[in-house]
C-alpha cells in the first residue's frame, strides 16, 4: 500500500507530501504520524506541502486535524511551502487553518521549530 | 419578392448616381466630421459599401440582412463602426453614414415610380425598413467596439494597479490604490503570494492609504488576503488606515481579528524591521560608532 514517508530529524519529524493526496492516503498519514510522534516523543512536525498543487476541503481539514492531534501529543506542527493557489483555495473554502503554524520553506519552518523548542526549554 | 427586388434593381441600375448623391449628402450634412475623416476615405468607404450592398441585394434580397449573402456588407459596417468608434465618432454620427443614404434613395425611387402612388408607398416602406436595419446594425457594432475598448482598458488597469515592492530583505509591501472589488482582490492576492514565493519574504505590508472607502466587502477581501498570506508562512501588516476608515470599520462591526494594523506605512515598516531583526539608526556618525552603518542586520 502507498504510504507517505515520515523522516525523523532529531526532535522533529519531517513529512514531505510528494504525491497527489487522496482520502485514504490522508487517513493513513494521520494514523502513521500520530503513532510516530508518540513513539519518538517528537516535539515538532514539519509538513512540507510544496509539491501539493490541488487541495479540497477534505485535505484542508486533514491538515488542520494533523496539527490538532500533534498539539495534543505536545508537538508543534508547521506547514511549509504552501503554493499560492493552494492558499487562495483554502481561504476561499473557508479553511484559514487558524492555529496552524506556517512557514515559507523547510528551512524557515525548521528555524521556527528550533526557536519554539528553545523558548520552551528556557 | 417583386417589391423587394425593385429597390435592389434600382440600386443596381443607378449605383453611380446614388453614390454621387449620397456622398454629396454626407459631405453637406451637419454631422460630417471633416476633422476626423478625410474626404477621400469617405468616398472610398461609401463606394465599397454601396457596391457590397448592391451585390448582396441582388443575391439575398433586402428583406433581411442576416443571411450569408450580406456577410460582406456586415463586415464592412463592422469595420467602419470600429474605426469610427476609435476615431471618436459618436454613435449618431456613425449611424448617419448609413441613414444619409435614405435621401438619395428616396429621391431616386420617387423619380422612378412617378404617378404610381401605391407602389411608391410600398417601396419607400421597404427601403426605410432596409436602411434602418443597416443603421441599427452599425450602431450596435459601434457600441460593441466601444465596449471592447473599455474592457481592454479595465484589464490594463488591473495589471497596472498591483505592484508589489520589496522594501527590505524579507519585507515586501503592496500599496493599494483605488477601489477593491472581488476581481481586483483576486489579482492582488495572486501577485502578492507570487512575490512572496519569489522573494522568500516573511513579512508583507498591505498599505491601503489609496483605498477610498472600506466597506464590509473590502474588509472581507483584505482579511482573505491576510489569511492566504499567513497560510504561505508570511506575516501580514495592514497600514494606511485613515481615521475615518478606522471609524467605519468599527461601526460596521468588522472584526480584523489578530491582524496587525498601523496608521502609516512608516509605522508598519518599523514593526516589520523589528520582526525581521533589522533596525535603522538615525544620525549616528560613522566614526563614533564604527562599523555600525545606517542599518544593521541581526
Amino acid at each position: 500500500m502507498e504510504r507517505i514517508p515520515i523522516l525523523k530529524m532529531g526532535p522533529f519529524l519531517l513529512v514531505t507530501i510528494q504525491v497527489d493526496m487522496h482520502d485514504q492516503l490522508a487517513i493513513t498519514l494521520q494514523d502513521d504520524l500520530t503513532n510516530r510522534i508518540a513513539k519518538e516523543r517528537s516535539r515538532g512536525v514539519l509538513l512540507d506541502i510544496s509539491a501539493l498543487d490541488v487541495v479540497d476541503s477534505f485535505i484542508g481539514r486533514m491538515i488542520a486535524n494533523i496539527s490538532g492531534m500533534a498539539r495534543v501529543l505536545d508537538a508543534v506542527t508547521v506547514v511549509v511551502g504552501m503554493q499560492p493557489a493552494v492558499a487562495i483555495t483554502l481561504v476561499e473554502l473557508g479553511l484559514p487553518l487558524e492555529g496552524v503554524h506556517t512557514a515559507l520553506n523547510v528551512e524557515k519552518g525548521m528555524e521556527l521549530l528550533r526557536r519554539r523548542l528553545a523558548a520552551d526549554a528556557a | 419578392m417583386k417589391s423587394a427586388s425593385r429597390v435592389a434593381g434600382l440600386i443596381k441600375h443607378h449605383e453611380k448616381d446614388l453614390l454621387g448623391d449620397w456622398i454629396k449628402e454626407q459631405l453637406g450634412a451637419a454631422s460630417m466630421r471633416g476633422d476626423l475623416l478625410k474626404e477621400a476615405d469617405l468616398r472610398e468607404q461609401s463606394r465599397a459599401f454601396l457596391s457590397a450592398v448592391q451585390e448582396a441585394s441582388q443575391k439575398g434580397g433586402i428583406d433581411s440582412i442576416d443571411g450569408p449573402a450580406w456577410e460582406n456588407v456586415r463586415q464592412i459596417l463592422a469595420e467602419l463602426s470600429k474605426s469610427r468608434a476609435l476615431a471618436g465618432f459618436s454613435p449618431a454620427e456613425t449611424a448617419m453614414f448609413v441613414f444619409s443614404l435614405k435621401q438619395p434613395l428616396f429621391a431616386r425611387l420617387s423619380k422612378d415610380l412617378k404617378g404610381d402612388a401605391e407602389a411608391l408607398g410600398d417601396e419607400l416602406w421597404n427601403a426605410t425598413v432596409f436602411i434602418d436595419k443597416l443603421g441599427l446594425y452599425t450602431t450596435e457594432m459601434h457600441q460593441k467596439s466601444r465596449e471592447s475598448v473599455i474592457e481592454r482598458q479595465q484589464t490594463e488597469l488591473l495589471e497596472l494597479s498591483t505592484p508589489v515592492v520589496e522594501l527590505w530583505d524579507d519585507i515586501v509591501a503592496l500599496p493599494l490604490v483605488g477601489t477593491l472589488d472581488s476581481n481586483r482582490t483576486q489579482i492582488v492576492m495572486e501577485t502578492l503570494l507570487q512575490k512572496i514565493v519569489q522573494t522568500g519574504a516573511s513579512i508583507a505590508i498591505i498599505d491601503i492609504t489609496g483605498v477610498p472607502t472600506v466597506d464590509t466587502l473590502v474588509a472581507q477581501h483584505l482579511l482573505k488576503t491576510v489569511a492566504a498570506t499567513r497560510l504561505m508562512g508570511a506575516d501580514c501588516i495592514i497600514s494606511g488606515i485613515r481615521p475615518q476608515i478606522a471609524q467605519t470599520i468599527v461601526h460596521l462591526g468588522v472584526n480584523l481579528g489578530e491582524v496587525t494594523t498601523k496608521a502609516t506605512l512608516a509605522d508598519a515598516f518599523q514593526v516589520a524591521l523589528k520582526r525581521a531583526g533589522a533596525k535603522i539608526m538615525k544620525g549616528v556618525p560613522a566614526q563614533e560608532k564604527a562599523g555600525d552603518g545606517d542599518a544593521e542586520r541581526a
